[in-house]
């Protein structure tokens, strides 16, 4: 096992390197300098070459990216162009809305999904079955922005449970707070709901079908009592290899439904940042991303050599 | 099941059709403002409504429908043309330092969601319906190689296989002449999921202003004009959403549908 957790390690932090180097370049890449986007076309070349210097944008571009990632690791993120504060205070705190709203969605959508899947496939092959999956096909079909909007139109707009938008502040009070993100959270959760409820039926069937939930059935088991001790705890595995997997996406997709919910997280913070050319802050929130992704993959993979041992022979 | 392929297939043609028929007719012309006519709601002269510039909702569909499905079919070739070929040399050379290289390679792509690297495009080369087909693309060829790779491998081991190698067939011929017709049908069945996962990820995009840019019309652009005004005119949300909704649907339907029929083992238990 520790040979194991080393080898994937070393993997993660591989990928790691590469993927900030990959981000580096193709935002080094770009067009135009932030310096001259900042003091417009009239710019002195004296003041130029101080405001790129206070940048430092005059330093050669495989030193400045040796001061990024050193800087990374340590929890330097830089200075926006744009705004001249830290960039790493920047996403801290647009992290408090975007972290929570990822991990609310991600406890609505496991909160869906579960039952929808064992109800399903405790059913399977009617009416009940036909009726949850149908759903389920609907949920992954509909574009979250898309149902942010008619929950905005329905639970803002007509019935005014909600807020359509903005967010008060966690100093505000803890409620408000969870009150602001339940609707862009349900949106962001309808359709990895549906997901992770299909990956639940097919995986629990899966289980159903195999040997010992046939002997456990022979040992007088009842269907139901098969289905919670036996069947259910081994079809957790690929069911918990898909949460791992969506907590990255719902942290990415969270960007998007933030916009329609005006809502001041990573989102918001991208986009301001691409507008203003400020490219420190959009390198430091893909990598925070794609960091999020891989070292969740991590994770997974972990967790899963945990729980299969057949994983850990294998490598 | 062959009814949802049936479904899917209707409920996909439709939009299919009507992309291509807006290359020859819509019921308005889309330039021409008109002003007077805003925020119809949906009645005989526009069966859709009218947006806020009184242009006509289904007209926009027709030629949105243009855009979402060229990006999302495009973003699907590129995943294909790239993530095929680089899954069947994986195979190929399986356990050896090119198939280590490949999927290591998958692996970091894998770790750029779509949005991720559209944002990442998007500052570098500003926004656009090219930049957002490189971005989905670029997605989908993991997706697309993994998949071959793991169909592959299970090929390789094979009588016929071991045949053509008998006979002097190299690695690479006998990818292409026996190892990929036999993975076809799989491929199929994944391009239509990716391609469902592309009209939804062109739609994310537009609506954020990564994607297609206007005069271009676009599903998710669409409603990204809408959001202000739904609470006033809600058939500027509910159309083009359910154009999204109905096409998705549709490609998952038919790739269910695909899956199904074209799986051999399927087969047998039906016959």
């Amino acid at each position: 096992m520790v040979r194991y957790a080393l080898k994937r390690a070393l993997s993660l932090v591989i990928s790691l390197i590469v993927a900030s180097a990959v981000i580096f370049l193709v935002v080094e890449v770009a067009p135009g300098d932030p310096a001259s986007f900042m003091l417009g076309l009239n710019a002195q070349p004296d003041t130029l070459a101080a405001l790129r210097a206070e940048l430092g944008l005059d330093v050669p571009r495989l030193q400045r990216y040796f001061l990024w990632v050193g800087g990374m690791v340590q929890g330097d993120f830089g200075i926006s162009y744009a705004y001249r504060s830290p960039v790493a205070q920047m996403i801290a705190e647009r992290m408090w809305v975007s972290l929570p709203l990822a991990l609310y969605a991600l406890g609505l959508s496991t909160a869906i999904a579960f039952p929808a899947g064992i109800y399903a496939a405790s059913r399977r092959g009617t009416l009940g079955d036909t009726v949850v999956m149908g759903a389920t096909q609907l949920g992954v079909a509909v574009p979250n922005f898309w149902f942010a909007m008619i929950c905005v139109l329905i639970f803002a707009i007509n019935l005014r449970w909600f807020s359509a938008g903005g967010f008060p502040g966690w100093e505000k009070g803890f409620w408000g707070g969870v009150k602001a993100l339940t609707l862009p959270a349900i949106a962001l959760a309808l359709p990895q709901g549906a997901i992770l409820a299909r990956v639940m039926r097919s995986s629990l069937l899966d289980m159903l079908g195999e040997d010992f939930i046939r002997t456990a059935r022979a040992k007088g088991l009842s269907r139901r009592q098969t289905l919670w001790r036996h069947a259910l705890r081994n079809a957790m595995i690929p069911v918990l290899t898909i949460i791992g997997l969506q907590f990255s996406f719902l942290l990415a997709g969270a960007i998007i439904i933030e916009q329609v919910f005006f809502l001041p997280g990573l989102g918001r913070l991208v986009f301001q940042s691409i507008s203003a050319r400020d490219l420190i802050v959009v390198e430091s929130v893909v990598m925070l991303l794609v960091f999020s992704v891989i070292v969740v993959n991590f994770a997974v993979d972990l967790a899963y050599a945990v729980v299969d041992p057949r994983l850990r022979a294998r490598t | 099941m062959r009814r949802n392929l049936i479904l899917g297939a209707v409920l996909t043609g439709t939009f299919v059709l009507a992309a291509l028929v807006s290359f020859v007719f819509t019921p308005y012309d889309i330039e021409a403002l008109d002003i007077p006519n805003k925020l119809q709601p949906p009645n005989g002269a526009h069966w859709f409504g009218t947006d806020h510039f009184g242009r006509d909702i289904l007209s926009m569909i027709m030629l949105g429908a243009r855009t979402s499905i060229a990006v999302a079919l495009l973003a699907v070739g590129i995943g294909m043309g790239l993530g095929i070929p680089l899954g069947l040399a994986a195979a190929a050379r399986h356990g050896r330092a090119l198939d280590e290289f490949i999927m290591r390679g998958n692996d970091l792509i894998f770790a750029f969601p779509s949005l991720v690297i559209a944002i990442l495009i998007t500052a570098t080369f500003g926004a656009g319906a090219v930049n957002a087909i490189i971005a989905i693309g670029i997605f989908n060829v993991p997706v697309f190689a993994r998949l071959t790779r793991g169909a592959a491998l299970g090929l390789w081991g094979r009588d016929f296989i071991l045949a053509a190698r008998v006979v002097g067939k190299s690695s690479a011929r006998i990818s292409v002449e026996h190892i990929l017709p036999n993975i076809a049908n799989l491929m199929i069945v994944q391009g239509t999921i990716q391609f469902s996962l592309g009209i939804l990820a062109e739609a994310g995009l537009s609506y954020v202003g990564l994607g297609a840019q206007p005069p271009t019309p676009s599903w998710g652009r669409m409603l990204a004009d809408a959001q202000t005004l739904v609470s006033i005119a809600p058939h500027l949300a509910l159309f083009p959403g359910m154009a999204i909704v109905l096409t998705v649907l549709g490609l998952n339907l038919m790739g269910d549908g695909l899956r199904d029929w074209l799986d051999p083992r399927l087969r047998v238990v039906r016959a």
